[in-house]
């Protein structure tokens, strides 16, 4: 094994790994406050709003995210007069944006979905029992509905994230030189792809491991009333007591 | 522009339909090779051997935490190269490329082998206990407690999670057009690029994925269906 060249492959892709993470973090970002937004508009809409929300998601979620980023970036570049007339066709052009547009709608369909169980899960008597304290609707979605559907949305929504991360390497397609498109870069200067795509790899691996751990992290720290209470440090406090 | 994927001369209609074909059989070859690997990997995660249990979740971590598309690239490329060495020791010369259709289909089964490999094992673990322990009981060897009570129950707790996984496969054969098998979006690229009409294309392939998504997915609800019935459910 060729440590050295090993070594080289790997610092060199490192370099693609912030416009990874900056595709990943702006598009579960926006993508997170639009699939809330949706959520809660199905929540309360009637059903002539409800039905082109319904048919968005299940669009954007029974389509591959590759059709959708050829869509965007091929698909709408042909209506170029047009996008040009309505002063669009500067974000259009690039394929960073359209990228970023493809990701942000395929998550918020995903998440939108994802949510909308969260808020299902909310038990009555909760909202029944903010009610009789005499709080005012948004008060009752912000103070119990909200963060308990969150919770409880937190699991799906970490997968949601993982998977994210693992698609913006279709972006490498349309010519974006994040990890994958640098690991391409690589292969067609050395021709040793293997190596190269197992670095790679190995990247995204461990970027995930630290999401998948964090995720962990953040579920454990919002659930304390699920927790087995710890044995041995009640034993020490009461130890100590005596 | 309805021309171009209509069923006329020129039309791309027969070559689409042909590939959305190519598709669905390439999804459920993959499928397939995924359910072998995943019953595998969840017998070894649920198995006595501390070593099996350790490569089964490390095959598990691995193949959800890589990009899809890097893990069809690897094994296209490395199985490729092998290929090549082998090649050249039997005297061939040049690059000698698998064969697309067996490695979309293996990266497929690797892929979703790792999701359906955590499917089985909670639907394992969904078991009651005493079933087991009546089985036992009987006297039922292992093999025959294996085919009456858990199999059958294991995949009727399965079935939710494999339709997710099933659709998960579909979506992903989409990305084994990087190889230059000619699937749906494979078609779909070449017949936007030789008419310079993307859009119609693309759009022509999303609504034939979201077809087969569909009717799969409803044939899904009704096998789930019919597999509670006598089951009452909450």
């Amino acid at each position: 094994m060729d440590i050295a060249f090993l070594a080289n492959t790997l610092a060199q892709l490192l370099r693609g790994a912030p416009l990874t993470l900056e595709l990943a973090a702006t598009s579960v970002g926006l993508g997170f406050v639009f699939a809330l937004t949706l959520a809660l508009a199905l929540q309360s809409a009637p059903a002539t709003i409800g039905w082109p929300i319904r048919a968005y998601v299940a669009t954007f979620r029974g389509t591959p995210l590759l059709v959708q980023i050829f869509l965007i970036y091929y698909g709408l570049g042909q209506f170029r007069p047009t996008l040009q007339a309505l002063d669009l066709w500067g974000f259009f052009r690039q394929p960073y944006w359209c990228a970023i547009l493809a990701l942000t709608l395929n998550t918020a369909a995903y998440g939108a979905e994802i949510i909308r169980g969260g808020l299902q899960s909310v038990p009555h008597g909760q909202i029944e029992a903010a009610r009789a304290c005499g709080m005012p609707p948004w008060t009752v979605y912000r103070l119990v509905i909200l963060p308990i559907a969150l919770r409880q949305a937190l699991p799906s929504y970490g997968n949601e994230i993982i998977l994210m991360i693992k698609g913006t390497s279709l972006t490498s397609i349309v010519t974006l030189l994040e990890i994958t498109g640098v690991a391409q870069q690589i292969i067609s200067q050395t021709y040793r792809a293997v190596e190269v795509f197992a670095c790679a790899g190995a990247i995204y691996l461990s970027m995930n491991y630290v999401v998948a751990r964090a995720l962990v992290a953040i579920e454990h720290h919002l659930s304390p009333h699920l927790r087995v209470p710890d044995i041995e440090a009640a034993v020490a406090i009461e130890g100590g007591l005596h | 522009m309805f021309d171009l994927i209509g069923f006329g001369r020129d039309g791309w209609g027969p070559a689409l339909l042909w590939a959305a074909a190519t598709t669905l059989f390439l999804s459920v070859a993959g499928f397939v090779t995924g359910a072998a690997l995943g019953a595998i990997a969840a017998f070894a995660r649920l198995s006595g051997d501390r070593l099996a249990r350790r490569i089964a979740f490390a095959y598990g971590v691995l193949f959800r935490g890589v990009p899809d598309l890097l893990t069809i690239y690897l094994l296209y490329f490395g199985g490729s190269v092998a290929l090549t060495m082998v090649g050249h020791w039997v005297g061939a010369h040049g690059f000698v490329g698998l064969p697309r259709f067996a490695t979309g289909m293996v990266a497929l089964g690797i892929i979703s082998g790792a999701y359906q490999a955590e499917v089985y094992r909670g639907a394992f673990l969904a078991i009651h206990r005493g079933e087991i322990e009546a089985a036992r009981a009987y006297g039922m060897s292992g093999a025959t407690m294996l085919r009456q009570v858990v199999v059958p129950q294991v995949l009727r707790y399965a079935i939710p999670g494999l339709g997710n996984v099933w659709q998960l496969v579909l979506k992903d054969s989409a990305l084994v057009s990087i190889i230059g098998l000619v699937e749906l979006m494979r078609e779909a690229q070449v017949g936007a690029g030789s008419t310079r009409e993307p859009f119609i294309f693309f759009c022509s392939a999303g609504a034939l994925y979201l077809l087969i998504a569909a009717t799969t997915g409803a044939l899904f609800r009704r096998v789930e269906r019919h597999t509670r019935r006598g089951f009452r459910t909450a």
